[in-house]
């Protein structure tokens, strides 16, 4: 009894010093390298996996591949598959748009073939602009989204029913708009086809690109450290931020010198990734992101607090629509030719398995445009392994639609430990 | 502050609110208590602006005031805490907190700024919050409803109407919000507290108003009155279980006191 009495004033005194948010006793405190780590395990255990199942699984994809066929990690090879990731992965990015509202869009497939329809029809046939082709293909998505949302929240027509007509609608105005040729391709000296083939940053280019991506992150960490520390919150301290940068720059330094072994990295897959980084951060340090959220997570809850909930659903189906226009575009620019097949196959469900297997629920409110990016690497992996081996697409659509359903397994079976940890 | 005169409304056939008179005072809470069906839930959507009065006046600080949508009810200055919280599970305390108003830094979010002025106001409150970067999903019962009290804060209102914020809650809990609403007044906000509960009305309460069937029915300050009176009232009479048992309860301590 005597003890805890002597001990109260000296908790007192180093209650003062401890940073606000840091003060209630009953939190864990995690400091230092050994509690970042017990933190993450706590999280893992507690049913926040994040990218964790899908970092582990391209590992073992990667594994099992470059076993039975030694060229599957070749630079080669990777930067193929890079190039092979732009555009479904772009596709991708809106699919988790849709998919944090707890929406969906299946017609997105046909809308990248519409694009690609629209952008070789008015470019090669009727000679315009190329520019013009495609802000003509972008307005189209536009509008396509923005009768999708109106459909949505005005009449309420789930978003499945009202994508999975436009899925028939606009393969269908895909087939009028290519007429009776069926396909149409586009010059090699075009600067889409140049852009989405031919263009790759010089290696000098490539690394001082690297060196200012992560001197952006190191930046953005001290500052946000600085701020809070003058806030008196608990901020992150200078060596680990240290080592979170050192450990980009070295993956990113890795990854570019191995790519440029060979080709290096070409336009089209950066011009993905800086999409993945705009979209990234509008969703997570925008008042648009955190409505996004909200939406996913209780309508009723983000209409109360006064969130327009009616635009966030137009704007998330727009911005759908438009970025499955910006992928069409740069796949047909990568075929070098657009025609009755573009946009068709596996395209719509790889975009929406890309996403699900990179971790963004399919119930809505929980999600990174991250995602898009790591499940478009896991399917492209697995076309691209099973391709080495001869083996056809017969056995890479099954093996792609298991992928997705353990995927699905895992967003399930953690969404439950979730709510055991008190995380939902 | 907030003074109600003969409002009235219908539903369809359902005359469910008939001349209401009331009045809340800044640094005074007032309960609204009342069986179920007798429209208290509708005053407090009338206040909240959710459904608009068919009749009477509303006057605000001494104006006359028409609340016809809850944008209108935010703008006088009055916050609305419903029953069923509506906090979006998989985001932190800080972001339901600030959800819809959140402050921005150079076109961004700024998560400092607004954490640091959670922790000012869960202070204020003290309010035992463990930490506010962990999603809504993880807290209690009672630490949810503090959570959707303070956010009703954030907007510095004159005001709070809270909608049975103790049903559903444990004994611990219970108490933590009670706390919580005696700091409302402290503050020096009238509050609106809507409540089955006689004991904890008895509680925090100053003042108590009795709805029955759409209408006043007794406005007592809860010093001077027994549960036993604001049962009748809401009940419409004075012979109940609740009263049977009081005079049973009453006629044999009596009963032993003579014996003794």
């Amino acid at each position: 009894m005597s003890d805890t009495k002597s001990a109260e004033p000296t908790q007192d005194a180093t209650a003062s010093t401890v940073a606000t948010d840091l003060q209630d006793e009953r939190l864990i405190q995690n400091s230092g390298a050994g509690g970042a780590v017990r933190a993450f395990f706590i999280r893992v255990r507690g049913g926040d996996l994040g990218s964790l199942p899908v970092v582990i699984g391209l590992i073992v994809i990667w594994a099992v591949f470059q076993i039975l066929n030694p060229n599957f990690l070749s630079s080669t090879n990777l930067v193929n598959l890079t190039m092979q990731c732009a555009a479904v992965g772009t596709i991708s990015i809106g699919i988790v748009l849709v998919l944090l509202l707890g929406e969906i869009d299946l017609s997105v497939g046909s809308v990248s073939g519409l694009a690609a329809a629209i952008v070789a029809v008015t470019f090669v046939n009727l000679g315009w602009n190329p520019i013009a082709s495609i802000v003509l293909a972008l307005a189209v998505g536009a509008a396509i989204g923005l009768v999708y949302g109106f459909l949505y929240t005005r009449f309420g027509v789930p978003s499945f029913v009202i994508t999975l007509a436009g899925l028939l609608g606009f393969l269908g105005l895909q087939l009028w708009v290519l007429g009776p040729s069926g396909s149409i391709n586009l010059p090699f000296d075009s600067f889409l086809v140049q852009f989405a083939q031919q263009w790759f940053l010089p290696q000098w280019a490539s690394y001082t690109l690297v060196v200012l991506v992560v001197a952006v992150f190191a930046w953005q960490l001290v500052s946000q450290a600085r701020r809070r520390a003058k806030a008196g919150l608990s901020a992150m301290t200078t060596g680990s931020i240290l080592v979170r940068s050192i450990a980009l720059l070295v993956v990113l330094g890795v990854v570019t010198w191995y790519l440029n072994l060979t080709r290096g990295v070409g336009a089209m897959f950066l011009f993905f990734l800086a999409l993945v980084l705009i979209i990234n951060y509008a969703l997570t340090r925008t008042k648009w992101g955190r409505a996004v959220f909200a939406v996913g997570g209780n309508v009723e809850a983000a209409r109360r607090s006064g969130i327009r909930v009616n635009r966030i659903f137009i704007s998330v189906f727009v911005l759908c629509s438009t970025l499955a226009v910006i992928g069409g575009i740069l796949a047909a620019s990568r075929l070098a030719a657009a025609n009755q097949s573009s946009g068709g196959g596996d395209v719509n469900l790889n975009a929406i398995a890309a996403a699900v297997i990179g971790g963004t629920s399919l119930f809505g409110g929980r999600g990174s445009a991250f995602s898009a990016l790591l499940g478009i690497v896991v399917i492209q992996s697995i076309s691209s392994g099973l391709t080495l081996l001869n083996l056809d697409s017969s056995v890479r659509y099954m093996i792609t639609g298991i992928v997705l359903v353990l995927a699905v397994i895992i967003d399930s079976l953690s969404r439950r430990s979730r709510r055991a940890a008190g995380r939902a | 502050m907030l003074s109600l005169r003969g409002v009235g409304k219908k539903f369809g056939a359902i005359q469910a609110l008939t001349d209401i008179d009331m009045d809340v005072y800044a640094g005074e809470v007032v309960a609204i208590v009342g069986d179920n069906g007798a429209g208290k839930s509708t005053l407090v959507k009338i206040l909240a602006g959710v459904h608009p009065p068919d009749g009477g006046t509303i006057e605000f600080e001494g104006n006359r005031v028409n609340i016809v949508s809850p944008a209108d009810s935010k703008e006088l200055g009055i916050a609305t805490v419903f029953q069923d919280l509506a906090l979006c599970d998989n985001l932190d305390v800080v972001a339901n907190l600030w959800l819809g108003r959140e402050l921005t830094h150079g076109g961004s979010l700024d998560e400092v700024e607004m954490e640091k002025r959670s922790w000012t106001l869960l202070r204020e409150l003290s309010a035992k919050i463990p930490s506010v970067r962990t999603p809504i999903a993880s807290l209690s019962g009672g630490q949810r409803q503090t959570v959707a009290i303070a956010r009703s804060l954030i907007g510095e209102p004159s005001i709070v109407i809270l909608d049975e914020p103790t049903a559903a809650l444990g004994v611990a809990q219970t108490a933590e919000v009670l706390n919580l609403i005696e700091r409302l007044r402290e503050r020096g906000l009238g509050v609106v507290l809507i409540s089955h509960n006689i004991a904890d009305v008895q509680a925090v309460a100053d003042r108590v108003m009795v709805l029955r069937l759409g209408r006043n029915n007794g406005d007592f300050r809860v010093a001077d009155v027994t549960s036993e009176t604001i049962i009748a009232a809401i009940t419409g009479a004075s012979d109940n279980a609740v009263t049977r048992r009081a005079a049973k309860t009453a006629a044999t301590s009596m009963v032993t006191e003579v014996s003794e």
